[in-house]
């Protein structure tokens, strides 16, 4: 029997950060391929390279407008660690505050205004129509919530903003964030200020934000199997609580590990290479960031994609908050943390392993988001004033740092080289890379092609399902293409 | 597929009253059926573009507080004055094919009655193939044919932040991508659509509340009105540093030389004094602070000339 094989585009992925693509072939019903493609290319590290290294700090966080907070975070990591300098602890902690709000902002964000969407009607004026008439199954009572919500939700990200602009000067974009430590100095009414609205904070995502997502795990508790991913998890950690040198050995508040094939391991980032068979270079695969090239085969054969795929010892990583969740989970690091985890998996009668799906991710988000907030009212009250906020630094003509650290969707490096006293490389691999990757020299899908291969599409006009699978990783796509030097014409985007 | 069109405002009005429990309407959208009954509403439409961009100015105007993001995209934002967002990529629900459906229509709808604003800047190297947004007739679209195709027919372009302006970031040497400002690209094409800049990285949400209010109100700015990079002098007719809270140390002799330590920033890059812009007075997210107060160099971001002119960031030009 000849069985019906059609190949669907959806482009432009929208409510999303960036500009993105999702191909997939779909077989009987069943998606049998998939590939994610980023439509746009900035040359980020080409721009970075011959400035003076500081620079990078500013310029990095332009990735992205959503999450500029742990660019600028990871790139002043790398920095110091060039620099052979720690921060003081006002420094520390004052960043791990800024970085605390933008979590909240970010997951917020996600969650109302990028993702909500799929899963109840907006009213019926733009930008809420035209729409896909999705299956959309809340109750009426629900759904006139969630549009309550959804408007209440710009509010809270807006006050998340504010407190992160206390510490940071203003939102996006931080300028406090220097090598050394920060550029603030604190005084009583950022406290008490950031403290009242901490307060809104936590009320919203106690009372709104969390038990939404609880409703829709209920209403869609299908998509508790739909969206399924690689089932490994990587995390490189964050919020530092002491100053050690080796940001392997520095105590996070989230933890740096990994989880594979069901264990529990240590990260080694020297077992981090990108694979380049899926992508349009020609350079050589399977290189450290620290080796990494990037020259251009525009039409390269099997080639579909500007990301490369980051691999952790060949294997596929899936990065974010259901990776430092699942970790979370599995190691018990964070009491508090795990108690809710565990309490809401067994409220909703739900085993771990069901959070690697749709639902389960943007579970795993508000269940972070609540663990971030209740834990910013302690970094809070850890600012000292009168203390020193940041420490000298001088450029060394030579040298190289690794920034590890964790944005809102997953684990982030970023590695500098230092010549003359001016940037002779700079990489990032963030973590959209690892989640929107293509197919790696093994031939493996990434995780969001993992988590669309195999879904039912019933109707290949109004492929929802693979909109909310693509959207439940929460991709960041400006931060993820960004390697490419001018060459030929880019002229083999598919059309269909 | 089912593809809603947009309906105009009096048939929405019509039924809307017939029908406010069929539509499904919260009481969140209520105040503002109220006042589309009071008839002679002017719409503008939308069509909010984001090119090589992070999205930063977007989140930025979304934090607008007094209109509040829900008060610009939902309500009349000033009376009898309302805006009609029918296009854009991070907020509008629709997707893929559909979404591109959406700004099709409008400039169809509304040939020079819509207006079009630009995030981001716009790549030119190898014809624009660096950014692409959809397929038209089988096509991949880039960015630049957007900008060609949409900024032509519009009434007006807002370009939105330092990149859409200038060029900004991507623009930034060796500008991999041939990144270009809406002016540039537009001298290009020779289009004469009016465009006023409203840079900065980000843009400040009063300044892009502030521009559409004006152009509501008022109509399209007169010549005087803009300095010579487009910018309203209104908010950009100043500079950062004859406005600064720092103005005292400066006065006094008083210079931070490292990080953290209080006085004048100029030591350390501050470009407040090649800077034009009201951050001083206007102070950000909801005045609870600017760059200056939390001891960080202005960094010029208004500015043509952002990064590349102010690099090194951090010394003194």
């Amino acid at each position: 029997m000849e069985t019906l094989r059609k190949t669907i585009a959806i482009d432009p992925m929208t409510r999303i950060e960036g500009h993105l693509k999702i191909e997939a072939d779909i077989e009987d019903r069943k998606v049998v391929n998939a590939r994610v493609v980023g439509t746009l290319y900035r040359g980020f590290e080409q721009i970075l390279i011959g400035r003076n290294p500081v620079d990078a700090i500013q310029i990095s966080q332009r990735f992205c407008g959503v999450c500029p907070t742990p660019h600028a975070i990871a790139s002043t990591l790398a920095l110091e660690n060039a620099f052979g300098i720690m921060p003081p602890n006002n420094g520390r902690i004052i960043r791990n505050i800024m970085q605390a709000a933008n979590y909240v902002q970010s997951h917020v964000l996600h969650f109302y205004h990028l993702a909500s969407l799929d899963y109840f009607r907006g009213p019926d004026v733009p930008p809420f129509i035209p729409r896909y008439e999705s299956d959309y199954r809340v109750p009426k009572s629900v759904h006139d919530a969630l549009i309550q919500h959804y408007i209440q939700a710009y509010q809270i990200r807006l006050k998340a903003h504010e407190l992160s602009a206390i510490w940071s000067g203003k939102m996006p974009h931080v300028a406090s964030i220097v090598p050394g430590g920060v550029s603030i100095i604190p005084r009583i009414d950022n406290i008490t200020t950031s403290l009242w609205r901490l307060k809104e904070l936590t009320e919203f995502i106690d009372n709104v934000y969390l038990p939404d997502v609880i409703t829709l795990s209920e209403v869609y508790r299908d998509y508790f199997s739909i969206g399924v991913g690689p089932k490994n998890y990587l995390s490189f950690g964050l919020f530092d609580l002491d100053a050690e040198p080796d940001v392997t050995r520095r105590k996070r508040l989230f933890p740096m590990g990994r989880k594979v094939d069901g264990k529990l391991e240590s990260v080694d980032p020297g077992a981090i290479l990108e694979d380049v068979r899926s992508s349009w270079y020609r350079s050589g695969s399977h290189l450290h960031p620290t080796k990494g090239e990037t020259t251009p085969a525009v039409g390269k054969k099997e080639a579909y994609s500007w990301l490369k795929s980051p691999r952790y010892d060949g294997k596929v990583y899936e990065v974010g908050p259901l990776a430092r969740i699942a970790m979370m989970q599995a190691n018990g690091s964070l009491p508090a943390g795990k108690q809710l985890i565990d309490k809401t998996l067994h409220d909703l009668q739900l085993e771990a392993s069901h959070l690697s799906s749709v639902m389960g991710r943007h579970l795993a988000r508000a269940i972070e988001c609540k663990l971030v907030a209740d834990s910013l009212g302690e970094m809070i009250m850890q600012v000292k004033l009168e203390e020193p906020v940041c420490v000298p630094y001088v450029i060394p003509e030579t040298g190289q740092g690794m920034g590890l650290w964790c944005a809102a969707r997953g684990a982030l490096g970023h590695w500098v080289e230092i010549q003359g006293g001016k940037i002779s490389r700079y990489q990032a691999v963030v973590p959209t890379t690892w989640n929107a990757s293509p197919r790696d020299d093994r031939n493996q899908p990434g995780p969001i092609e993992q988590a669309l291969i195999g879904t039912t599409v019933d109707d290949t006009e109004n492929p929802f399902p693979l909109a909310r699978i693509v959207r439940s990783f929460d991709p960041c796509i400006a931060c993820a293409v960004h390697i490419l030097e001018p060459g030929k014409a880019v002229k083999k985007f598919r059309i269909l | 597929m089912s593809f809603r069109d947009a309906i105009s405002r009096r048939e929405f009005v019509q039924w809307a009253v017939k029908a406010p429990v069929a539509l499904g309407l919260a009481d969140a959208f209520l105040p503002r059926l109220a006042h589309a009954l009071q008839d002679a509403v002017k719409e503008y439409p939308i069509i909010w573009l984001q090119a090589s961009t992070c999205s930063g100015c977007s989140v930025s105007v979304i934090n607008t507080i007094h209109p509040s993001i829900k008060n610009v995209i939902l309500e009349q934002v000033l009376p009898g004055h309302q805006l009609l967002m029918t296009y854009h990529g991070t907020l509008m629900a629709a997707t893929g094919s559909l979404s591109i459906e959406a700004a099709r229509n409008t400039l169809e709808k509304s040939r020079k009655k819509y207006i079009l604003v630009v995030e981001g800047a716009i790549p030119t190297a190898e014809k624009g193939a660096y950014g692409v947004i959809g397929e038209e007739n089988g096509h991949a679209k880039t960015m630049l044919d957007w900008v060609d195709t949409y900024g032509r027919e519009a009434m007006a372009v807002l370009t939105v932040g330092t990149c859409a302006a200038y060029g900004g970031i991507p623009a930034a040497a060796p500008n991999p991508t041939g990144c270009k400002g809406v002016l540039d690209v537009f001298a290009d094409f020779k289009i004469d659509t009016p465009v006023i800049n409203i840079p900065g990285c980000p843009c400040h949400p009063d300044w892009f509340i502030g521009t559409v209010a004006k152009i509501l109100l008022y109509g399209m700015p007169k010549p005087k009105e803009l300095d010579e990079f487009g910018r309203l002098k209104l908010f950009y007719g100043r500079s950062v540093h004859n406005r600064c809270v720092n103005r005292d140390y400066l006065d006094e002799g008083i210079f931070s030389t490292e990080f953290g330590q209080e006085g004048c920033l100029l030591e350390l890059g501050c470009k407040g004094p090649f800077t034009n812009a009201d951050c001083p007075i206007r102070l950000w997210n909801g005045s609870v602070s600017w760059c200056i107060n939390a001891g960080a160099p202005c960094i010029g971001c208004t500015e043509k000339g952002f990064p590349d002119a102010h690099s090194p960031i951090y010394q003194r030009r």
